[in-house]
């Protein structure tokens, strides 16, 4: 992106980072990308009850030049799949996606030929939220989680050594038919 | 249900005319949709439930025989009367008529759909002033006679609703538009040709309304899959799901 | 030209510009030097004031809209498909997702279409009939809410969308406390409904009538006689009795042509022919006019809930016929909703008939007899019909909704051309579309 991600490795690397993280989760803009059932209960998460505007992100932006992140609420149609990937690649970087609820996580009960099955598919998904819908609390906690995810992002070559890390470690992680006992 | 359709007395109803793409001809005797082998619904694999050799035949409700009952004779009667005024022959025009749970329908021969439509607009008797849009239907056991389209005409002047069907061989999926006589029925046939490829001729824009523009097939058809249809768009291509990889 | 940022292309309409950002003045000024003085511009599918995905593609020349036209199908869901490969008490959970904000109208359509197949229609009982209706005219405040919320918003009027979802909110909590879920409730079953009332739920209903009684004037005194919300309104989105006709519009554009048709009253399902209401109607045939019908609806609706707390009596929510009825009541265990363990006890324990009932009722289903019906009830859209085919089988044929909003929804050209492109938007908030109905 722009001068942080050249900064040399060290101190004034994990500064800027620790710095960049809280003022981007601070202020995330969400993209208008209501689909279906989802974008009601996302209305509702910007409503009076659940108020938004305690998290800094009530405002939902018209226009996906001026997001950084996409919610993608509702399932996704093989006819819709084209526009949600332009919008996406409008969208200024750094970006987030949070694939809200199961249709856009993963088709959920719509295992047909509409629908495209998980959205991951079309764009890089960072949180997947399930439920159908999922309450206004539940997307709250993704969204909470994600500015988790936001504050330690890595820059520059640190993420890179990240993004290597995570790929080692999945590459080598059990696999969920292995798994014995309760999975939590 | 009935043995004698109302209308065939004396002069026969339709003359056998298919061989030329016109539905076949009809009887009185319950409409045969396909045969049902078995019982738990399983077609392949071996039988081990020992209800292999059970087999039915699945027939809808054949035609009724007068009276009808209600204020149906009266439409009957209306419809039937407007139509000779026209200079038709009602028995031609209307194939059958059924009477099943309260519901009349007419099976309504499709060359005739556009007058009888718009017979029962127009007569101050029937004024069916609304339809509810048309229903495609897919038998694909019903040869001759495949692909249906099913509309809802509502009278709100006299508060009733009738059901006129219509089909047509799948060799020839052809159904005269009532858009002229509904232009409701215009977003309504769009849908039924996007999704059982029903060509409703005389239609201003036959395109697709639901799936993408290129899409291939007819998604609702009996014989088209339920999913796992591999899909491309701008160079991506999402393939089917057992071609996708794997996590573990 | 070209630039970055607008690449032209030729197509069979004319040069096609995409514009993706950049410098308006150059595409204007090279949109100006074609010959033809034909601007199409698109709107949508993703655009924060049509409704959810619906894409608008309007010829405009200055600020009026020559032609206007709908793209649809973005949401596309192929519910009528999936029906198919369901048992009939499944296809609520499907139904009950396609115009999601209208679940309970969709649920009670479907059941009552598949109860006239099966002839069961004078064996549901008093009680899930009168649930039934309590519920979805609480479903229709709650509908009108939202229309009258994010129509106020596409409009400007924020305010108008904080009152309308505080006031959804309340009912959602009914819906929560009877059905266990906020949306798409899969709660009205074939042949009644998936179970009683839980305690406290009348309470709770009756406190929200109460406090519906005092929030309902303050959008009379919010927008019914704000002459700004007025001036927007009046004369936007006009269409008259015989454009509605000819269109097969119903529900409030029909009734603010002048016309009082209501299912409810011509064609009474649910014993609404008991129940005593209006139908508001209006002569204006214009947005005002329907945001007043919604805005009475929802106190008719008030009137019609409280008569039916007053005749809910203890007694069966679901058909005595064991054939149809699903197997078991449902209680609330420490992991949520499920069977009820006394029934799992007595199946697993006492009676291998009733196992084996419960296991066939369940994985396969009941038959219905060959046929086709046709049921519709009065949505807040307008009809909202069912055809529901049967072959005889454990799944349904086909399921075909006529969703009023999809019918609706084409009067949106009529009602737009010749106007101001700003008044589409009120226009299209006035139709009330709901992608999920319209593109099911």
């Amino acid at each position: 992106m722009g001068l942080e991600e050249k900064l040399p490795s060290g101190f004034l690397l994990t500064t800027v980072e620790q710095a960049a993280g809280w003022v981007r989760k601070s202020s995330v803009f969400p993209a208008t990308f209501g689909l279906a059932c989802c974008a009601i209960e996302m209305m509702t998460t910007g409503a009076g009850r659940y108020d938004l505007a305690r998290f800094g992100m009530e405002v939902f932006r018209g226009s996906p030049r001026q997001a950084d992140l996409m919610i993608v609420a509702g399932r996704v149609s093989q006819k819709m799949a084209p526009v949600l990937r332009q919008v996406y690649d409008q969208m200024p970087n750094p970006k987030w996606v949070i694939s809200m609820g199961v249709c856009a996580s993963s088709g959920g009960m719509f295992n047909n030929y509409a629908i495209v099955q998980g959205v991951d598919h079309v764009v890089p998904v960072d949180i997947y939220l399930p439920g159908c819908p999922p309450r206004p609390e539940m997307l709250m906690d993704a969204i909470l989680k994600l500015h988790q995810k936001i504050q330690t992002s890595k820059l520059g070559v640190n993420a890179e050594e990240a993004a290597r890390e995570a790929e080692e470690a999945a590459l080598k992680a059990l696999p969920t038919i292995e798994m014995k006992g309760l999975l939590r | 249900m009935s043995e004698k359709h109302p209308n065939s007395e004396g002069a026969p109803g339709g003359e056998p005319l298919n061989g030329n793409g016109v539905p076949a001809p009809r009887d009185t005797s319950p409409e045969v949709i396909g045969v049902r082998r078995g019982m738990f619904g399983a077609e392949n694999g071996g039988d081990t439930s020992g209800y292999g050799g059970l087999v039915r035949t699945i027939t809808l409700p054949g035609a009724t025989s007068r009276p009808y009952g209600g204020w149906f004779d009266e439409v009957a009667d209306e419809l039937e009367g407007a139509l000779e005024e026209q200079g038709l022959v009602p028995e031609n025009a209307i194939e059958k008529t059924v009477v099943d749970r309260g519901e009349l329908t007419f099976h309504i021969s499709r060359e005739y759909l556009v007058r009888v439509a718009r017979t029962l607009r127009d007569d101050p008797a029937l004024r069916f002033e609304l339809c509810t849009g048309v229903s495609g239907v897919h038998f694909p056991g019903d040869k001759g006679r495949e692909l249906h389209a099913v509309y809802h005409l509502r009278s709100i002047t006299h508060n009733r609703l009738i059901r006129l069907e219509v089909s047509a061989p799948d060799a020839d999926p052809h159904v005269p538009s009532l858009v002229a006589v509904y232009p409701t029925n215009d977003w309504h046939e769009r849908e039924t040709y996007d999704f059982f490829g029903l060509i409703f001729d005389g239609h201003p824009a036959l395109t697709r309304i639901m799936m993408p523009d290129d899409w291939q097939g007819f998604p609702q058809r009996k014989d088209y899959p339920l999913g796992g249809i591999p899909v491309e768009y701008k160079g991506a291509q999402i393939p089917a799901p057992d071609q996708r990889r794997s996590y573990s | 030209m070209t630039t970055p940022h607008a690449t032209p292309r030729a197509t069979t309409e004319g040069t096609v510009y995409t514009v993706t950002g950049g410098d308006w003045d150059e595409v204007v000024q090279s949109a100006a030097r074609a010959d033809d003085e034909r601007i199409v511009v698109n709107m949508g599918p993703q655009h924060p004031s049509t409704h959810g995905v619906l894409r608008l593609i309007l010829e405009i020349e200055g600020e009026t809209v020559s032609e206007a036209r709908c793209g649809i199908g973005y949401l596309h869901t192929g519910i009528e498909k999936n029906l198919e490969y369901r048992t009939w008490t499944q296809g609520t959970t499907f139904v009950t997702r396609m115009d999601y904000l209208t679940s309970f109208y969709n649920e009670t359509a479907y059941c009552l279409g598949v109860e006239k197949l099966l002839g069961i229609e004078d064996q549901i009982p008093d009680r899930a009939t009168i649930l039934r209706v309590l519920l979805m005219e609480l479903n229709r405040m709650s509908s009108h809410l939202v229309c009258i919320a994010t129509g106020g918003m596409e409009l400007g009027a924020t305010t108008i969308m904080i009152y309308g979802f505080r006031d959804r909110e309340l009912i959602l909590d009914i819906y929560e406390l009877i059905t266990g879920l906020r949306m798409n409730h899969a709660y009205i079953r074939p042949g009644g409904l998936a179970q009683d009332l839980p305690p406290g739920a009348v309470d709770q209903i009756r406190e929200f009538v109460k406090k519906m009684h005092k929030n309902l004037p303050e959008y009379d005194k919010l927008a019914t006689g704000n002459p700004i919300f007025k001036a927007r309104m009046q004369d936007v989105g006009y269409l008259d009795l015989a454009g509605c006709m000819a269109l097969g519009a119903t529900g409030p554009i029909l009734r603010s042509a002048g016309l009082p048709h209501d299912l409810r009253k011509a064609q009474p399902y649910c014993g609404y022919e008991t129940y005593d209401f209006d139908v508001p109607t209006a002569d204006t045939c214009d947005s005002y006019g329907r945001f007043l019908i919604r805005l009475e609806e929802m106190r008719q609706s008030l009137r019609i809930i409280e008569q039916c707390l007053d005749r809910l009596e203890p007694g069966p929510v679901m058909v005595a016929d064991k054939k149809i009825a699903w197997p078991a009541q449902l209680a609330l265990g420490p992991d949520g909703l499920g069977n009820s363990l006394d029934h799992i006890k007595k199946i697993m324990g006492t009676s291998m008939e009733a196992l084996i009932h419960h296991f066939k009722l369940v994985t396969e289903g009941f038959r219905v007899p060959p046929g086709q019906a046709y049921a519709a009830v009065e949505s807040p859209k307008g009809e909202l019909g069912v055809h529901v085919v049967s072959d005889g089988g454990t799944r349904p044929y086909r399921v075909h909704f006529r969703d009023p909003s999809f019918t609706n929804l084409q009067a949106m050209a009529a009602m737009c051309e010749g106007g101001q492109v700003a008044d589409v938007i009120v226009a299209v908030a006035s139709i009330d579309p709901v992608m999920g109905g319209v593109d099911r």
